[in-house]
């Protein structure tokens, strides 16, 4: 008998509604489960099991009543630390915010609640999201349920852990150059980043507002479709929020790829790609062919600069993000005597770890006065290239497809000392953030190592619904139906 | 040598009076006690987004139309980085290239001589929280024992003036600052207390020699918060340069702030150890859109500015300096309305409302609001005075009874008797008499002595019972005696 923390969302909706089973018993799989897998892999920095108990008894009680609100009604769902959840510790895996509780819910926090939903808890990051590994948290790092030896990337490398290992239905994270579709092609789940603008980012802690998104983590990509349903829409406490009707996305995903033109991104298949990676995203294009679809090369020539641009334009907008974390009104607060100065500078350099402190420090020196226009200046011009680029491209295709991430996942600690190399993960994903269009990455199968890869597709601006019709395409014929091995509950904890 | 010359610019902050604050829903209206009007946006709690507030979008283009400035349909928000505990996000939402209004102007008057003071931009930005610092150094941060944060203030909208450096003089200086108060307190923007803080100026000041182009080092003396300190300080700023230079010193770049209490600027911080504000887009706001449509809906709703409605009071007669007095009383300015048509003698209702009207509300510790005063008392009190009904001493009188819900000045100067003689041939009939009566006294004028004449009236008033007009009275004496010669 298939354990209910391996089904689906919409296979756990179904069994809901029939009277199978009932939402409490959904939330006692997903708990069972952490429990064997959360030690190895630490994937939850926060379990609410009060809270999520009470919102499973609140579920159930609606289904009685003959109360429906939709998909997620009854389903535990999982939610990076760095969104606000009323009453429940939100840290962003920083010394900075241990302990703070906020007084209000996110937008997204909100609508997930409102559609019935049953937040497990919160899931593991790279601190304020900065980092792909999950390496860079402050309460220790999420490992690969694939192989713990491995990083699960990042920075939402907690919530894809979850749904790889089936301690959450279905998560969400955040992607300000890759963080959510990095981690799901590091843990074989399918992770998608939204339009900017289309899901409001108010409540989620500010990496880098022009870049910073909020998606779904799900195990298939009809369950990713119903989880960006649920919150997708404009907020009046965003203003950067889209205003405009949002399409019904899960139901946009018949179709195949039958006459669309696909462009492989050519820049994003050459050196620097490993080559198990490269090979099953060319055999992937040749079976869309196969499939109806006409592909064809096409060239991104500016993605060369979009890494450089990123780490400059995401650092800037972060060192000002994170200037409000000063121990003035919530959060650390240094105990050194002195000054309200001295106060705030060591309350900065106590609760900040390494990474963050580096990025500040760089996007400080690229707004200085004397060197804003040779770094965050021309940086803001490469965007407007790489914007572009894809223009053009769209020109001549409807979708785009890469690589997720240029290898599978890479042992912990290898990339930890190497800012660099590990800046490198993220080249093929950035290119969306800095665009602002919507991507996602889908499971396409195993490397030698037994590590999955991840296949991306990439459409133009509020493209959602023709993005996921291909990757339902894609996953439909990848039949990558393998799961994390310590997802199964016959793997018993260390 | 040659004599000097102060350059002067201001920038003056000024709080809107919306109902909410610039990003948030907390109310503008700053509750007394501390930190009660916040909320998540407005503390900066990790996760919080701006949202601009349209009244505060619609004050601001109000204020940049009402200054002839040209407003951008599209201008950008940045972020001025900077570290300070009563700044919650440690930066402040403003704005810096592009912003919602540009190149404006403003006329101001000293002495009847018009300056054109040019407005570089209008831009919006929002208030920061209080900070009271508590020990024994007299609530100066460096000595404080600790501080008290409170956060009701921040976020409030803001509006920045910025003027070109045109202004020559400390007065001009005033000058300016009082029309643009009067501006903004017309257009009903912002209750511009300075006193309270919700209007405020920095002072740019530098000297040059009479004649030279180049401009002198500035500083800059910040929160000055009266019209009279502005002056002041701008008066002390000129003379310390000018006696710093011609003692062969060099003026440092610096921030010096007013010490009222002293009477001098005293230096903060010079602009080397100045802070390097990082201003870039801010990416939480889109660009502000200020449309066609919506300028000119602002244009049209525009009400009367100062200095139209001082013109327009000159016009109905009223002297200068009495017209810049009515114009700045709502009251007395909409009585005056009320009265002056067509050829009323609107110099005479001037005087009225801001001699008499306003001595006898101070006497009679009333508001004129209260009093029973309307302006067809007014016009009827005017025209009878034209018509030489009434002496200007009995006018008062039945001025003062006006206010005092007497009745009207017909039925007060009727129940008084103080109605004078105005008929010219009753008058006349009475100069003849006395003039038989005193054959001597207009000999004496024939023959060129005028003395005669004060007699003579003082014989008519005897004779009408003290009820003649004087000024008729004296025009038909000289002409019969000047007839006669
Ligand atoms: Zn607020």
């Amino acid at each position: 008998m298939t354990d209910l923390a391996d089904l689906t969302i919409v296979a756990a909706g179904r069994g809901l509604r029939s009277g199978e089973f009932s939402s409490v018993d959904l939330l006692d799989a997903v708990t069972r489960r952490a429990s064997i897998t959360e030690a190895q892999l630490h994937a939850y920095l926060t379990l609410d099991k009060k809270g999520a108990r009470s919102a499973a008894e609140a579920a159930d009680a609606a289904f009685a009543d003959g109360k429906d609100v939709g998909p997620l009604q009854g389903i535990p769902i999982a939610l990076k630390d760095n969104m606000c959840t009323i009453g429940v510790e939100t840290t962003a895996a920083s010394q900075m915010l241990a302990g703070w509780k906020p007084p209000y819910d996110a937008t997204v926090v909100r609508r997930l609640k409102d559609a019935g939903a049953v937040v497990t808890g919160k899931t593991n990051l790279d601190e304020f999201a900065m980092g792909s590994s999950t390496e860079n948290s402050a309460f220790g790092e999420t490992r690969n349920p694939w192989n713990p030896d491995f990083v699960p990337g990042g920075s939402s490398g907690g919530s894809a852990a979850a749904v790889a290992v089936g301690s959450a239905f279905g998560a969400f994270g955040s992607d300000t150059g890759g963080s959510i579709r990095q981690p799901a092609a590091l843990c074989g789940v399918v992770g998608m980043k939204p339009t900017y603008g289309l899901v409001s980012r108010y409540g989620l802690i500010a990496f880098a507002s022009s870049l910073d998104q909020i998606g779904p983590f799900a195990r298939s990509v009809e369950d990713s479709a119903t989880l960006l349903d649920a919150i997708a829409g404009w907020d009046r406490f965003d203003s950067t929020s889209i205003d405009g009707a949002v399409p019904n996305f899960s139901g946009s995903l018949d179709g195949g790829v039958g006459g669309l033109r696909i462009g492989i991104v050519s820049d994003l298949m050459g050196e620097g790609i490993d080559t198990q990676v490269r090979g099953a995203v060319s055999g992937m294009a040749d079976k869309l062919s196969e499939a109806g679809a006409e592909v064809v090369e096409v060239g991104l020539p500016s993605t060369e600069f979009a890494l450089s641009a990123y780490y400059l334009i995401a650092p800037a907008e972060c060192s000002s993000n994170l200037a409000r974390f000063d121990g003035v009104r919530y959060g650390h607060r240094s105990n050194v005597e002195g000054t309200t100065e001295d106060m705030m500078s060591h309350t900065r350099a106590e609760g900040f770890g390494p990474e963050v402190i580096r990025r500040i420090l760089l996007g400080t020196y690229a707004l200085s006065a004397g060197y804003y226009d040779a770094f965050y200046g021309q940086a803001q011009r490469v965007r407007t290239l790489v914007r572009r680029d894809f223009a053009s491209a769209y020109e001549k295709v409807d979708v785009l497809i890469s690589p997720t991430s240029p290898t599978t996942a890479f042992p912990v600690g290898e990339r930890s000392a190497d800012p660099i190399a590990m800046y490198y993960s993220d080249v093929c994903t950035i290119p969306s953030n800095l665009s602002g269009e919507p991507a996602i990455s889908v499971p396409i199968g195993l490397d030698d190592k037994g590590l999955p890869i991840g296949f991306q597709v990439m459409a133009p601006s509020l493209g959602e619904e023709l993005m996921y019709r291909v990757a339902a395409a894609v996953e439909s014929i990848s039949e990558f139906t393998k799961r994390a091995p310590l997802a199964s509950s016959e793997v018993v904890a260390p | 040598m040659t004599a000097w010359e102060a350059v002067i610019g201001i920038e003056t902050h000024v709080e809107l009076s919306t109902k909410s604050k610039m990003f948030c829903g907390c109310p503008a209206d700053i509750p007394d006690e501390p930190n009660t009007a916040c909320c998540p946006v407005c503390l900066a709690l990790p996760g919080s987004l701006p949202v601009p507030n349209v009244k505060a979008i619609e004050g601001i283009v109000t204020i940049g139309t009402a200054l002839g400035c040209t407003i951008n349909e599209s201008s950008l928000f940045y972020r001025k980085n900077y570290f300070y505990p009563d700044l919650p996000k440690n930066y402040q939402i403003s704005q810096y290239t592009f912003p919602v209004c540009e190149f404006g102007s403003l006329i101001v008057e000293v002495q009847g001589e018009p300056t054109v003071v040019g407005i570089t931009r209008v831009h919006m930005e929002e208030d920061t929280g209080r900070s009271t610092h508590v020990g024994e150094g007299g609530g100066r941060i460096q000595d404080a024992e600790h501080t008290l944060l409170d956060f009701n203030r921040a976020g409030v909208p803001l509006v920045e003036v910025v003027t070109e450096p045109d202004i020559r003089s400390a007065e001009q200086a005033r000058a300016y600052g009082a029309e643009l108060q009067r501006i903004v307190l017309a257009l009903g923007v912002s209750d511009a207390k300075l006193e309270a803080g919700s209007m405020r100026f920095d002072a740019n000041v530098s000297v040059r020699h009479v004649g030279t182009e180049e401009l002198g080092t500035r500083t800059e003396t910040k929160n000055v918060n009266s019209l009279r300190s502005l002056q002041r300080a701008i008066e002390f700023e000129i003379d310390r340069q000018i006696a710093v230079l011609e003692d062969g010193g060099s003026i440092t770049q610096e921030t010096r702030h007013w010490n009222e209490d002293k009477g001098v600027t005293l230096s903060m911080r010079s602009k080397e150890e100045s802070e390097d504000y990082r201003y870039f887009q801010d990416p939480d706001l889109l660009p502000l859109e200020v449309s066609d449509e919506w300028q000119s809906l602002v244009r049209e709703s525009l009400p009367e500015l100062p200095a139209a409605k001082r013109a327009r009071f000159r016009a109905a007669g009223v002297e200068a300096e009495t017209a810049e007095l009515l114009a700045d009383n709502l009251e007395l300015a909409s009585l005056f309305e009320a009265a002056v048509s067509g050829d009323t003698n609107g110099k005479l209702i001037g005087n009225w409302l801001t001699g008499e009207v306003v001595a006898h509300a101070r006497r009679e510790n009333m508001l004129v609001s209260d009093s029973a005063l309307t302006g067809s008392h007014l016009s009827d009190l005017a025209e009878m005075v034209e018509e030489g009904k009434l002496s200007s001493s009995a006018a008062k009188e039945v001025l003062n009874a006006a206010m005092d819900g007497d009745g009207s000045p017909r039925d007060v100067a009727d129940a008084r008797d103080l109605l004078q003689m105005s008929d010219a041939g009753e008058i006349e009939a009475a100069v003849d008499t006395v003039l038989a009566e005193n054959p001597d006294a207009v000999a004496k004028i024939a023959q060129g002595d005028s003395k005669p004449i004060a007699f003579l009236m003082g014989q008519v008033m005897r004779h009408t019972g003290g009820k003649a007009d004087p000024s008729i009275v004296q025009r038909v004496l000289k002409d019969k005696t000047a007839g006669d010669a």
